[in-house]
């Protein structure tokens, strides 16, 4: 008698030319919250999808036993039927369902054929109380936080009497303390005797709430740590990820500081659907040639309204404010004006905001700047050719041609397309938004060299990130913001991950005082 | 071995636009045979291309539409109201029938700005905005028309849409030399463009389709324009509209690939919102694409009305579904951001060769309606499956 609820045995999967699985193995012991990491590609989600039976049995080679039955799953619906639930990355949530309707969707409370809505809001209250969330079933989803949204999706796996809980990079898009909220709750459900399955890139939430951790990289596994036996470190785990020591996980730099090259000030603007609600409020920022500038906050705090406002008033109402370009007043009031004074803006969405995925490596990169390439009134394609050939090998895109459709590529290759295309703009300063989401360790410490290598050559950089220890290992200054407000401007020399999430709180606690 | 797989892989890509050509052949050979060889014959060949001018010039316009995320359901009454404007500036204002033209041009290019207004700067779907014109445009024909025909027009207008180019054999020659000699120009200009920007690529060291299928396309492409040449030379010549549609296919292929402007519907209709942020004008690019349809939409009513030698209230009715059919068998997508010229000039003509035959063979318009419809539905399927396919991770 094995105390293993999931036993995966020597899985292969093979999509046309690539062996995405090979021979792997995972085991789950039963009442364990069990990670699983790997970079971007490794096969984790595709692992996942395995078990779920997204894949269906038959497309792959090895058994799988759950709860000491081979199972054969066909389709999703076959897997939730025997208590595997698994919640994927991008939530599927139907926005203008109500959240008692989004739990049942698929699984309707029925009574004599007709929808039961009493039955279903009741049952939906018994189990958001499950989750800890106290809003009404009847709320619509699209009026609830992502952080929210997160736990609605767990509450229609309790729906589903899961055993076997799938959580994939489930705190990717959530902030610190909703992250800290959903960690807290797999835990609890740990307690309630709910095996979990949780993927993720967030070593320290591995760290906090994983029993077991099992490593996956070129589609093998490499190793399953036990994180109670032994004392296993961040770095263990990266090691085990990129198959190497990373020596740092942020590559040195010595900054050269020139002159002010961009200065915002005053910068005001308002939500572009609530006119009294103000998003940004009366910010200052500056940086100089050669600078790396962090901008830290909490989700919400205003960080790419105040970036895409001044990027051509992509975003907001009733903007004001000023802005200068070596200390001359310039207008970016559209985004034509905002490239041309020398400004560009790398999207935190690459998907929605950053590619045209069913375009090419190339198309995607010239986009910005094509009448870089405009000879006798036509855009001369062989040196758009060669440009993004250049590109590919300078930032190193893995990708088989630059006729690669970007939808394909992997997120940190697709990140690497889009500082590509404003890299060939030629800007003198770029924002970049969360440039590193949603990437592995291997390309994260890749961006960071770029990044670098741009400041060094006299451009302006800013940075906004989430994550503390990336702005603390690449900026020479950060700001703080917090509800739309600069807090702090400090050096990284002075900076630390206590003081700059005072500061990122501090309007806040004022408020509720 | 390997550069053999390698030119295998490559067709596998370019499955799509080889279909498409296989298609058109395979229809155009069925048809052939079954009508014992009268679907090649060169007056039908000639009737073929004047009858379905207005659709494939309507076509061209579509596509850019349809390639930036859009649809445009207005073409089949703004097609009727120009020429029943063409009909009472030419037989009722009695305007010489050149500024007729001109004017009518000028009404498509008002009717593309009112559209486009509403659509690109006011923001209501095109679906909608188009919906109302073409209610408002089938409106405006008949108040313009007082519900009659208006017949007949000026030779010089009629030429437009049935005329040919002056046969300069004086109607002694077996083989019309104008024609021959345009068919010519034609095909060493197409050799001579293919070769250079083989060269060019070689120079720049891009990547390039394999040679063998470079040199089946270019010796089927030129074979296929001196057929077309030698069986229009030998009936009455060249029909003018060929000539138009010529020079808006070729000079909207140029637009759509290699101009800034066609770049940016691309992109428009691959990524609106990062096409915004990487500097593309998405507003002006969506008025003036609706501007070009007017036009585009205009010049076809001119040949239709000049072809029946009629403005009739009722004309039109439909042309928008032929045209956005031709669109999506030429290779669309209906999400936008896919599409060539090309493509629908050749979706076109599948749907043209179609009518045409089934006509020669008498089949009833309830089949071919039938038939239409599930040629349609099968090549949009068929490229569903292959995205499917292809992108299977």
């Amino acid at each position: 008698m094995t105390t293993n609820i999931l036993e995966m045995r020597g899985i292969t999967k093979t999509f046309p030319g690539v062996k995405a699985l090979q021979d792997v193995s995972l085991a789950v012991e039963r009442g364990q919250i069990h990670a699983i990491c790997g970079e971007n590609g490794a096969g984790k989600s595709t692992l996942m999808k395995v078990l779920s039976g997204v894949y269906a049995h038959g497309s792959y080679d090895g058994e799988i036993v759950f709860e000491n039955e081979t199972v054969a799953f066909k389709t999703i619906n076959e897997s939730e039927a025997t208590g595997i639930v698994i919640i994927h990355q991008e939530l599927a949530l139907s926005p203008y369902l109500s959240i008692a309707e989004n739990i049942y969707l698929g699984n309707e409370q029925q009574t004599n054929g007709w929808i039961d809505w009493n039955k279903t809001n009741r049952e939906a209250s018994k189990l958001l109380a499950r989750v800890g969330l106290k809003d009404n079933p009847i709320t619509k989803v699209t009026d609830i936080g992502v952080g929210k949204q997160q736990l609605v999706e767990i509450a229609k796996a309790l729906s589903k009497e899961v055993k076997l809980l799938i959580l994939d990079e489930p705190t990717a898009a959530l902030n610190d303390e909703d992250s800290a909220h959903l960690l807290d709750l797999i835990k609890h459900l740990k307690g309630q005797g709910i095996t979990s399955i949780m993927i993720s890139h967030k070593l320290n939430e591995i760290k906090a709430i994983a029993d077991k951790v099992t490593i996956i990289r070129d589609g093998k596994t490499i190793e399953t740590l036990d994180m109670q036996k032994d004392e296993i470190s961040e770095e263990r785990i990266i090691k085990g990820m990129v198959g190497r020591d990373l020596g740092s996980r942020y590559p040195d730099h010595t900054p050269h500081i020139g002159a002010e090259i961009l200065r915002v000030e005053d910068w005001t603007v308002y939500h572009p659907l609530h006119h009294d609600r103000m998003v940004v409020k009366k910010a200052n920022i500056h940086v100089k040639a050669g600078e790396i500038v962090g901008i830290a906050g909490l989700m919400g705090a205003g960080r790419t309204e105040l970036a895409m406002s001044v990027f051509g008033h992509s975003y907001g109402a009733k903007i004001s404010g000023r802005v200068f370009k070596n200390g001359v007043l310039v207008k970016t009031n559209t985004v034509t004006a905002a490239i041309g004074h020398g400004l560009a803006y790398a999207t935190e969405d690459r998907k929605h905001y950053g590619l045209n995925l069913i375009e090419n490596i190339q198309r995607n990169i010239s986009l910005a700047a094509l009448h870089k390439l405009v000879r006798n009134g036509w855009v001369d394609a062989n040196r758009e050719a060669t440009v993004a050939e250049s590109f590919r090998k300078s930032m190193n895109i893995k990708a088989p041609s630059v006729e690669a459709i970007t939808g394909k590529l992997s997120g940190g290759n697709q990140q690497k397309v889009v500082l590509s295309k404003w890299m060939f703009s030629d800007p003198d300063v770029l924002i970049l938004d969360e440039p590193t989401r949603g990437i592995d360790v291997g390309a994260k410490y890749e961006i960071y060299g770029i990044i670098n290598r741009l400041a060094d050559e006299g451009k302006g950089v800013i940075v906004i990130s989430s994550e503390l220890p990336e702005l603390l290992g690449i900026c020479d200054r950060i700001y703080t913001l917090a509800e739309g407000r600069i807090t702090a401007d400090v050096p990284r020399s002075e900076a630390t991950a206590e003081y700059l999430m005072h500061h990122m709180t501090q309007e806040r606690d004022k408020e509720n005082r | 071995m390997t550069a053999f797989k390698s030119s295998l892989d490559y067709l596998a890509g370019q499955l799509r636009q080889i279909g498409l050509f296989i298609a058109l052949i395979a229809i155009i050979i069925f048809f052939q045979v079954v009508t014992s060889g009268i679907t090649l014959k060169p007056i039908n060949v000639s009737n073929l291309i004047v009858q379905n001018s207005y659709i494939l010039i309507l076509a061209v316009g579509m596509v850019m539409v349809i390639i930036a995320g859009h649809i445009d359901l207005s073409v089949g009454s703004v097609v009727a109201f120009v020429g029943a404007m063409a009909g009472v500036m030419i037989t009722q204002w009695h305007i010489p029938w050149w500024a007729a033209i001109v004017l009518c041009l000028i009404v498509g290019t008002l009717v593309g700005m009112w559209q486009g207004f509403w659509i690109a700067y006011f923001g209501i779907p095109a679906f909608i905005v188009t919906l109302a014109g073409m209610l408002t445009f089938r409106g405006l024909t008949q108040i313009a028309l007082q519900n009659q025909q208006i017949s007949p027009f000026p030779d010089e207008f009629r030429a437009l849409g049935s005329g040919f180019l002056p046969d300069l054999g004086g109607g002694t020659s077996v083989l019309e030399p104008l024609t021959v000699g345009l068919g010519v120009l034609a095909t060493v200009l197409l050799v001579a463009q293919g070769v250079r920007s083989r060269l060019a690529r070689k120079k720049y060291d891009v990547e390039d389709e394999p040679l063998p299928w470079f040199l089946v396309k270019l010796v089927f492409t030129a074979g296929m324009i001196l057929l077309i040449t030698f069986l229009l030379a030998s009936y009455r010549g060249t029909p003018i509209v060929l000539v138009v549609l010529g020079i808006l296919t070729v000079g909207y292929s140029a637009v759509m690939s290699r101009s800034v402007f066609g770049r940016h519907v691309y992109a428009l209709g691959g990524n609106a919102h990062a096409a915004a942020l990487s500097g593309v004008k998405t507003k002006r690019v969506t008025f003036l694409l609706f501007v070009n349809m007017g036009v585009i939409a205009a010049l076809a009513g001119l040949v239709f009305t000049a072809q029946l030698n009629l403005a009739n209230p009722k004309a039109g009715d439909g042309f928008e579904l032929d045209a956005i059919a031709a669109v999506f068998i030429g290779g669309a997508a209906v999400t936008g951001g896919i599409g060539t010229v090309t493509g629908a000039i050749i979706g076109g003509l599948i749907i043209g060769i179609l009518n045409n035959g089934m006509s020669i063979l008498g089949v009833g318009t309830e089949f071919q309606q039938l038939i239409k419809g599930l040629v349609l539905l099968g090549a949009v399927a068929f490229d569903v499956y292959n995205k499917r396919r292809s992108g299977s991770r």
